[in-house]
């Protein structure tokens, strides 16, 4: 699947397309499909999203979703030296998830 | 220290005011993302992996306590709590919010502090030997030569849009601890035959994904034409620098290419040139710059203490540096716990070793490129006191240059440009030797691990050098061996094929055991590499 990912504007926070708007939390990101570049175009001149890109990314089992590249996984996560301040803090198997 | 005129003091107010409405209208919609990014660069804010991050300045690694407060102040106002010091003795702040940063270059400025030139194709902060000033080994205070450079390079027109970012250094001694020679202007102060004082360039060193150590071009430079000196070199590389492609646009490029001999009869000749224009500024500029850094009053008092704590002991003879007067020391603050990550300390920890210098190193501070503080004027009595507080604190880990003081850039844990993770290496690499015991027996050993070929992490330089890069999607680590930042400089080779990141800790293992292995006398590993050669470590990776 592609999903569409870019930061907030005004936060920087990392953030997923979810069909209808941008959350926070990458399992709820919506597959584009081929519609990627037009979605970006507007989500970015609307200023809802900061530097968006496509990425791929495989829907687990569960529905979670998982991209492709760990650069993204690491986005999606948070900084794995610093479990404190990712958005899986108590989770012990967030790393693995990483890496 | 230097402390703003009314000149700079209006200089920086006014950008902050600046970026303040370049930032208001990104928020409004006025500018877009490709009109803003070159506006934020050069107040310091890049868009990372997780949030915006703010470079802060800090000129030749140099601060008082008022500062230092307020760097720990706005970790913790505005960012999570901490910061990370840098191997350009900068501090970053990771988690930043556009709609904040105008503040927080507000709160900088009240205290003469700024982001400018932080990023961008300019010239960068001045570097300089963390023991500046204070060091026993020092011809002159190299930091007035370096205030001198930062004034001039500020805001520069000419050299504000260069073909590629530009680092310069000064030091005073023959003892190279600021990686002089891998700068794009590397400057010794010297003396000459005459016994004056002048300035030895150094052109075309740096790291990154072609490294290079800069070769000297002038051997004296008079003091009263420095600036004009540095002008020309710039001159010459700003006029024939690689504008055409970004990975062949540094100094060091165009210096190769050209060779030294051409690169040099060019900057003579527009030096020549330049002398004739005159844009050196007077000598009454300097005198008033060196003014600023004048010694403190340094009293006379015991020049020994008490070592029966065998830990203390231990940090006296590791995490000190012999003063220019004797009963004084420079003390280093490790940012390397065991396991931590290198070069963070929270908002707490800032203010206390603010408090600290102000209570025992008349009010100055030092970063060190190696990720770590240093309170430049201690003295000896005082050295039982200062290192209760600071283990206390979790900041006196007993380990300067050692294996556990290793440099570790940012990596692929919080920077958008990395390949790989380099802080959890060294986590588990300075776990792994604390647990072994082999880190007091291995004795200076520099380990430097950048995430990707840019190099931030100058694992070109380590004596071990560990270089992340992705191999089809995952972490890989190259290692290299023999490299040095310091006046014995060199450039570390790859010994074979990469490791995960498993191997590669398990890597440095066997390096570390071959050197123990084979060192004679008092060898350090540097030393033994060089005696022995690349064969019995690559015998020991791969054989």
């Amino acid at each position: 699947m592609k999903i569409l990912t870019g930061n907030d504007l005004k936060t920087g926070d990392v953030i997923w397309w979810t069909g209808n708007g941008w959350s926070r939390h990458l399992d709820d990101a919506a597959d584009v499909g081929e519609h990627g570049e037009e979605i970006l175009a507007t989500e970015e001149a609307a200023r809802r999203v900061n530097v968006p890109y496509i990425i791929e990314a495989t829907r687990e089992d569960d529905g979670s979703v998982r991209p492709a590249h760990i650069k993204d996984r690491v986005r999606a996560l948070g900084p794995t030296v610093r479990p404190d301040l990712t958005l899986r803090p108590k989770d012990p198997a967030a790393l693995d998830w990483v890496i | 220290m230097y402390q703003y005129d009314q000149y700079d003091q209006a200089m920086v107010d006014a950008r902050v005011e600046e970026f303040r409405d370049q930032a208001r209208r990104r928020l409004e919609g006025k500018l877009t993302e490709d009109q803003f990014k070159p506006l934020r660069l050069m107040n310091g804010l890049y868009l990372q992996l997780h949030a915006y991050m703010l470079r802060v300045a800090i000129p030749y690694g140099t601060l008082n306590s008022r500062q230092m407060t307020a760097l720990g102040d706005i970790a913790d106002k505005y960012d999570r709590g901490y910061g990370h010091f840098t191997t350009r003795q900068n501090i970053q702040y990771n988690w930043i919010k556009l709609e904040d940063a105008a503040d927080i270059l507000a709160d900088l400025a009240k205290v003469e502090m700024h982001a400018i030139q932080t990023s961008g194709n300019c010239i960068r902060n001045i570097s300089s030997d963390h023991f500046a000033g204070a060091t026993f080994d020092e011809l002159v205070d190299p930091r007035p030569y370096a205030e001198l450079l930062r004034q001039w390079s500020s805001f520069h027109p000419e050299f504000t849009y260069l073909p590629r970012k530009f680092k310069i250094c000064v030091i005073a001694s023959e003892r190279d601890r600021a990686a002089m020679r891998l700068h794009d202007i590397g400057i010794q102060i010297v003396k000459n035959e005459a016994g004056e004082i002048g300035a030895r360039f150094f052109v075309g060193g740096g790291m990154g994904r072609t490294p290079m150590i800069a070769p000297m071009i002038r051997n004296f430079v008079p003091l009263d034409q420095l600036i004009t000196y540095a002008e020309a070199c710039l001159r010459v590389y700003n006029r024939y620098g690689r504008r055409d492609n970004k990975y062949k646009a540094r100094i060091k490029i165009l210096v190769h290419e050209l060779g030294k001999e051409e690169y040099t009869r060019q900057v003579e000749e527009e030096f020549a040139h330049m002398l004739d224009i005159g844009v050196e500024p007077p000598r009454e500029e300097l005198a008033r710059i060196a003014e600023h850094f004048a010694d403190p009053t340094f009293e006379y008092g015991p020049k020994t203490v008490d070592r029966s704590d065998p830990d203390f002991a231990l940090w006296v003879d590791r995490n000190t540096h012999r003063h220019k007067h004797d009963s004084y020391v420079s003390a280093v603050i490790s940012l390397k716990p065991v396991g931590g990550i290198p070069g963070d300390a929270t908002g707490e920890q800032m203010r206390l070793m603010a408090q600290l210098a102000k209570r025992y190193s008349f009010d100055e501070i030092r970063i060190m490129h190696t990720q770590n503080v240093v309170l430049p004027h201690v003295q000896i009595v005082n050295l039982p006191a200062l290192w209760s507080e600071l283990d206390a604190a979790g900041l006196g880990a007993p380990n300067m240059d050692t294996i556990e003081d290793m440099i570790a850039c940012p990596g692929l844990d919080y920077c958008a440009l990395a390949n790989a993770r380099s802080i959890p290496l060294a986590q588990r690499i300075s776990e792994a030797f604390d647990a072994s015991g082999k880190t007091e027996k291995l004795g200076e050993l520099k380990l430097k691990i950048s995430g990707c070929i840019n190099a931030c992490g100058h694992h070109h330089a380590g004596h071990i050098g560990i270089l992340g890069v992705d191999k089809k999607g995952v972490e890989n680590y190259q290692l290299s061996l023999g490299g040095s930042e310091a006046e014995d400089v060199s450039l570390a080779k790859i010994t074979g094929p990469g490791f995960t990141e498993d191997g590669v800790i398990e890597a440095v293992e066997k390096v570390t055991d071959v050197y123990l292995a084979r060192k004679e006398g008092e060898e350090r590993f540097l030393d033994t590499y060089r005696r022995i050669g690349m064969e019995p470590f690559k015998e020991a990776l791969y054989g």
